[in-house]
């Protein structure tokens, strides 16, 4: 008997600050923002008024709700897409690309040192990298990108000042940090692979591409997904990025903005609460269905292997 | 099919490929470096040029009257604080939820492993009026508080794993041997959690450092008490009319070269500490 009353007061007193802690700061906030979505408060106010649904229909009828959901949209279809295939060539080349080399297959030449570089921008703050290309995106030639184009004779281009080129120089900026992760990623996966496939499959002919296409990919397709998962989530994000580096903060005209950058606008600055929080949990729907529609999909792949 | 690929012509490709993504990374970093040392004429003129000299007052105008000391010195304090608040509470709770039947065990660990799921920027509205209450706003132990708080879930999950692939033998000897079940936990089962706990602190230490919503969100006002995201951003937007852009990029290296030094030294940990993220 004393033995057990030990141990779960070892156990309420291990759990006590940690379970609290969250509770009051991560639980009771997320469950007071559904509630606060069917309100009409303006944060200030002693009075509270509920106004059922209305929040949620205003936002259905909001074109910024629907350029931030065409911004998400799309960075779920690029940035997955274009950070995998750079990250899966990259990382083919730096672990298999050298050929067989005595027992086994190698990397190219040099790969630890681009393993280091390309990882490097992962390890910078989103903010900062935000800053770092707003500088770099400069509209005139005292950017360094423009700066080479006006040398080559061409003209300035204002990157993020023109609506059809600030969304793509976002999801630029956002391939260029992440890949590096991915190149770690995969590279890990493909150190996984057993060596002999492709030693077998090399003594029967296959060229390289052959490798990467036959055995490489098949065979990662479990990183691949956790990949696909990651940089979907990401997807529903961008604030740091698009906060900092994009006109106006997802603008010109709305063009790059997002969910939680209009979340934090109508919270902070227009004491908007109720809509802000209607907002929220539009958001906590989209990447719901989201994570749910990927396992779907991975469990059927799963059953047809 | 040929009998082998044509290694000259592939990896002279590869090379090809691989250098400019690398010319990608060091190129904005090293022009970033060099307008450092510029002054206005020069940033507002040919971008591709070099500065005239190595005007290192640019670095020491950032340092104090851009604040940026400050600004590293609040990021360290505040990020220590939260690592290891993290770290203590996120290994005790998920120790017990790992090793330790009782009733609610189930239920505490998927509220743990939940949060997870939901966006943050669900709970920033709300968050911000809880902190206010008690009256945290503005300050670096609020800050601090709700960094562990929005930790806890990944670590707790990550541990929790760890935890359960530790042998029990082991736990069973220090307790025959009469060591109370925290003396067990702290003397015997977290030093064999060590590799455990080291991926998820440099998981932490990274994430907590990058940090820009939540400084934003808490300590919206008080730029003594600001970390270094809020810090650049923020000079980034005043540099326009301040007319000081030198300072700015001086600011930006200030951020950055510490960082990267880090991670040189320690990148073979810290690519693997994020790794741990996806390797689950």
């Amino acid at each position: 008997m004393g033995e057990r009353l030990r141990k779960y007061g070892f156990v309420a007193g291990f759990l006590a600050v940690p379970v609290t802690l969250y509770v009051v700061f991560v639980i009771s906030p997320y469950i007071q923002a559904f509630q606060l979505s069917l309100t009409g408060w303006n944060g200030i106010s002693s009075v509270v008024t509920y106004v059922g649904l209305d929040n949620f229909a205003r936002l259905v009828r909001d074109e910024v709700f629907w350029q931030a959901l065409r911004t998400h949209g799309i960075t779920l279809l690029v940035l997955p897409l274009v950070t995998i295939a750079i990250a899966l060539v990259f990382a083919f080349l730096l672990n298999l690309g050298g050929g067989s080399r005595g027992a086994g297959m190698a990397g190219v030449g040099g790969s630890a040192f681009y393993k280091v570089v390309f990882f490097a921008p992962q390890v910078l703050a989103v903010a900062i990298v935000g800053v770092l290309w707003k500088q770099i995106y400069r509209p005139d030639e005292n950017g360094v990108i423009n700066g080479a184009l006006v040398k080559l004779g061409m003209e300035p281009v204002g990157w993020m000042s023109e609506p059809e080129t600030a969304l793509w120089a976002l999801l630029a900026v956002m391939v260029w940090q992440a890949v590096g992760f991915y190149v770690v990623l995969f590279s890990a996966g493909m150190a996984a692979i057993p060596k002999d496939y492709f030693e077998a499959a090399m003594l029967d002919g296959a060229g390289r591409v052959r490798l990467f296409f036959t055995i490489t990919l098949p065979l990662l397709r479990d990183t691949l997904q956790v990949a696909w998962v990651y940089l979907g989530i990401a997807a529903f994000d961008c604030f740091a990025l698009v906060n900092v580096l994009t006109v106006d903060a997802g603008g010109p005209d709305g063009a790059t903005t997002v969910l939680p950058v209009e979340i934090f606008k109508n919270f902070f600055s227009y004491s908007k609460v109720g809509y802000a929080s209607a907002m929220g949990v539009a958001l906590f729907f989209l990447t719901i269905t989201f994570a749910v529609l990927t396992l779907r999909v991975t469990r059927r792949e799963k059953i047809e292997l | 099919m040929r009998d082998k690929p044509k290694p000259s012509v592939f990896s002279a490709l590869s090379h090809v490929a691989l250098i400019v993504w690398t010319l990608l990374i060091i190129l904005p970093l090293l022009w970033i470096f060099l307008a450092s040392f510029k002054n206005n004429t020069e940033i507002f003129g040919d971008a591709l040029q070099l500065p005239g000299a190595l005007r290192w007052d640019n670095w020491a105008r950032a340092l104090e009257k851009a604040n940026v000391g400050i600004y590293m010195v609040n990021t360290v304090v505040v990020v220590f604080f939260s690592t290891a608040g993290t770290m203590l509470f996120g290994s005790m709770a998920a120790y017990v939820l790992a090793r330790y039947r009782f009733p609610g065990n189930r239920l505490i660990y998927l509220l743990f492993v939940s949060g997870m799921a939901f966006p943050v920027f669900l709970a920033i509205g709300p968050l911000f009026f809880v902190v206010k209450q008690f009256g945290l706003l503005e300050s670096h132990v609020g800050l601090i508080v709700v960094y562990i708080a929005y930790s806890l879930p990944f670590t707790v999950f990550f541990l929790a794993a760890f935890f359960r692939t530790l042998p029990e033998a082991v736990a069973e000897a220090a307790r025959i041997d009469g060591a109370s079940h925290t003396r067990t936990f702290f003397q015997v089962m977290l030093p064999m959690a060590k590799p455990g706990m080291v991926s998820i602190t440099i998981f932490n230490v990274l994430g907590q450092w990058n940090q820009y919503l939540l400084p934003l969100a808490l300590v919206p006002s008080d730029r003594s008490k600001w970390v270094i995201t809020q810090g650049i951003a923020d000079i980034s937007t005043i540099a326009g009319y301040e007319a000081d852009w030198p300072a700015l990029f001086a600011a930006l290296n200030l951020a950055i070269i510490p960082v990267l030094i880090v991670y040189i030294v320690f990148q073979r940990q810290i690519q693997s500490g994020l790794g741990a993220g996806a390797l689950k």
